[in-house]
């Protein structure tokens, strides 16, 4: 139904698919890989990874945010990769995203 | 700022700065470099090679135990460590060691993995079982003493394994534990390697500073500790950030274990660790520099050491009567789990009238789960 609407608002949503690793699948009820629909907000064109952390902490996260997110960012120590891609290399906050992308988050957190 | 670079494509800026080919997939902490998985990989495995040729932390045809615990830590050194080996001819025989300490949920699920890098590494795997060494499983002390004081039994006992399993060789008094008797000639060791980076190794500087405990800070930067007739100890990942090492193993999709053992809160470490992931984001050579500090640390040659000897029941080092790990199972055997918690050694390393039973219990926090006592 929202994809219906947002569609002839002329909105476009994008399908990512997410990973979530290192332990960070236990905060979305253990689930590791999500294939998602994301609508980019309204009066926006472009989804950045901005959006999609609140986006995910909206909507995936259901337990311990804390542990995921710090600020508007990712906790220190949590890996984020953009098609296998660091994502310092793109601009983290604002990198910007494109229909098909695979975002991964790792937890460097955990004993070895 | 950051936006424009990122809008702006510039195809230098995306380009590995090794091998000036390739797309750049991650920057490294340590050098802030550019570089591409395959330059990644060898970057990273020629570094590691380069501290064991370096420290010659090694020779041919010695045994090595690779401390495994199914973690991304000991699964990235368990693989790392078989590829140097075959790549610059080692001569070591490799085999992995996991300790057992009978947690069910946590180490049961993480020994799987370690079987499967058995078989995915091609590297016997060993595993001693608490319950076999000592007759209690952490699952029972648990049930006996409750979650307070657990990861002090835990720490104790782990440490004291590895001695074991050298004593056992070096001179066999440990009738303390038949178990291992039996299966001692199984289980000669000349080297046990950890996983233990940099990340780690910072944060052990700090809670030393903080603890005040300055015989610790003097040798938890050394690559290769327990010289002094314990079990030579060596640590190749001593300069690798744990970014790196979660990098490279997820690149190589290496199959390891990520849940925190249960019975561990673990909260003073995990402050230190969150403190140096923010000062790291700040500045990503932090974590390498705390290590450098702390390497350079000089103690004034007054300062009083504890003193060290061997227990008189086990024979493991000691600086009291009995060794910790004899105390406390003492304790747990006669019914009274909390003989053994809490400072028994008083300031400047004084020995206090061994052991305490009572006003320990402020010390409880200090002696957290995963406490790096080199």
């Amino acid at each position: 139904m929202k994809g219906i609407a947002a569609r002839h608002l002329g909105v476009v949503e994008m399908h990512l698919t997410l990973e979530f690793g290192g332990g960070l699948e236990l905060l979305c009820q253990s689930v590791k890989i999500h294939n998602v629909e994301v609508d980019p907000q309204t009066g926006k064109e472009k989804l950045t990874m901005r959006d999609l952390l609140s986006w995910v902490h909206a909507n995936l996260i259901k337990e311990r945010p804390e542990m995921f997110m710090k600020g508007d960012s990712v906790r220190p120590g949590v890996l984020v990769l953009v098609n296998d891609c660091d994502w310092e290399l793109s601009g983290q906050l604002d990198t910007r995203l494109k229909e098909k992308d695979v975002i991964v988050f790792i937890s460097t957190l955990h004993g070895g | 700022m950051e936006e424009s670079e990122a809008t702006t494509k510039k195809p230098r800026s995306r380009q590995c700065c090794i091998c000036k080919d390739r797309r750049a997939a991650l920057k490294r902490p340590k050098n802030l470099e550019q570089i591409c998985r395959e330059c990644f990989y060898d970057a990273f495995e020629e570094e590691i090679h380069k501290v064991i040729v370096q420290n010659q932390l090694f020779k041919p045809g010695e045994r090595v135990a690779v401390g495994a615990s199914g973690g991304k830590d000991s699964t990235v050194l368990a693989y790392v460590m078989s590829e140097l080996n075959r790549r610059h001819q080692y001569g070591l025989e490799l085999f992995l060691l996991s300790v057992d300490e009978g947690i069910t949920g946590y180490r049961d699920d993480s020994l799987e993995t370690v079987k499967r890098n058995e078989i995915q590494y091609g590297l016997p795997l060993k595993i001693v079982s608490y319950k076999d060494l000592y007759g209690w499983s952490m699952d029972e002390i648990v049930k006996a003493i409750g979650l307070k004081n657990n990861c002090t039994f835990c720490g104790v006992f782990r440490r004291q394994v590895r001695e074991l399993i050298y004593f056992v060789f070096a001179r066999p008094v440990v009738s303390l534990i038949p178990a291992l008797d039996r299966g001692a000639a199984l289980l000669k060791v000349d080297k046990l390697v950890t996983g233990h980076n940099a990340d780690d190794i910072a944060e052990t500087v700090l809670l030393n500073i903080l603890r005040g405990d300055i015989a610790r800070l003097g040798r938890c930067t050394s690559i290769t500790t327990g010289e002094d007739g314990t079990i030579p100890r060596c640590k190749p990942f001593n300069f690798e950030n744990l970014d790196d090492i979660d990098t490279y193993a997820y690149f190589k999709k290496l199959d390891y274990f990520s849940t925190e053992c249960i019975y561990s809160p673990n909260a003073y470490r995990g402050f230190a660790r969150e403190f140096i992931k923010d000062l790291e984001r700040i500045r990503p050579r932090a974590i390498l520099d705390i290590i450098k500090s702390g390497e350079d640390f000089r103690i004034s040659t007054t300062t009083k050491m504890p003193e060290q000897g061997t227990c008189e029941r086990c024979g493991y080092i000691s600086s009291q009567k009995w060794c910790k790990a004899c105390v406390l199972l003492e304790g747990l055997n006669r019914g009274l789990p909390k003989l053994g918690i809490g400072r028994t050694r008083g300031r400047n390393g004084q020995q206090r009238d061994a052991p305490q039973t009572n006003g320990g219990m402020k010390n409880i926090g200090s002696k957290q789960c995963g406490t790096l006592d080199f």
